[in-house]
């Protein structure tokens, strides 16, 4: 699976639009990170916690894009967009989406 | 009393650690954008290598969460009521911003330019003046080409 951010992929040609596919996480941070990070406000700096959190919500909201994808038979996705929005308090939603195709 | 010593401790702590956090951080993304193996990056698509020579492209990207501290906060409610530019705000927006450009580029450190280049911004934690956790992410997404040699 090739997942691009352009609108073609460079060195291949698109024969087979297969439409929008996307993917997405809601993560809610536990209540230990939540701690730690209040003590880290005082002081500033990195959340490393919340890093990976956002890294790991990333990488499956990714994931279920490409699962998708496959489903609908295609080799790749281009165009892909990050997006992001919280929703309530305390939880916030990473979206993922794109466009299936098929390369050759 | 307490309350006020608490308040003058955490305002004192915020502005000593992490304005010694911050000059750290900053020396080190100074450091890192200079190393000349990082490859260009840029924000359009195309770049003018011919279909050929580019091996293949796939998706890459980087974050980082940085949060505020106390002092700075009290700074930007202060800056709140008169106006003008939050300065506080800023370094920590361009921490966030320039560390996740940094991871991006260095998660593929064999391309030859990252292309298409996107930044989102999002805050995970309640609004920075309010109570609550006050940082800010910052997601940095592009295409790799690995050219062919």
């Amino acid at each position: 699976m090739i997942v691009t951010n352009t609108e073609t992929i460079p060195g291949k040609a698109i024969t087979e639009h297969f439409g929008l596919v996307s993917g997405n996480t809601i993560r809610a941070k536990h209540i230990g990170r939540d701690i730690m990070a209040s003590l880290k406000n005082i002081v500033g700096g990195e959340l490393k916690g919340y890093t990976k959190l956002l890294q790991e919500s990333r990488d499956q909201a990714t994931a279920r894009m490409i699962e998708q994808a496959k489903q609908l038979g295609a080799n790749a996705i281009v165009n892909v967009r990050y997006s992001t929005s919280s929703i309530t308090q305390g939880a916030a939603e990473l979206y993922v989406y794109g466009t299936a195709v098929r390369v050759t | 009393m307490i309350d006020i010593i608490i308040f003058l401790s955490l305002v004192a702590m915020g502005y000593f650690i992490g304005s010694i956090a911050e000059r750290r951080h900053f020396r080190s993304l100074e450091k890192r954008e200079t190393i000349e193996l990082l490859q260009p990056i840029v924000t359009m698509e195309d770049v003018g290598y011919p279909a050929d020579q580019i091996e293949f492209a796939t998706l890459v990207s980087g974050s980082a969460v940085i949060s505020i501290d106390y002092f700075k906060r009290l700074l930007a409610s202060l800056r709140n009521i008169f106006g003008g530019t939050v300065k506080s705000y800023e370094s920590l927006l361009d921490r966030a911003r320039r560390e996740a450009l940094l991871r991006m580029r260095e998660s593929a450190p064999d391309a030859g330019v990252i292309v298409n280049v996107r930044i989102e911004t999002a805050s995970i934690g309640r609004r920075a003046n309010k109570k609550g956790v006050g940082c800010v992410e910052a997601i940095a997404y592009g295409t790799a080409l690995k050219l062919r040699k």
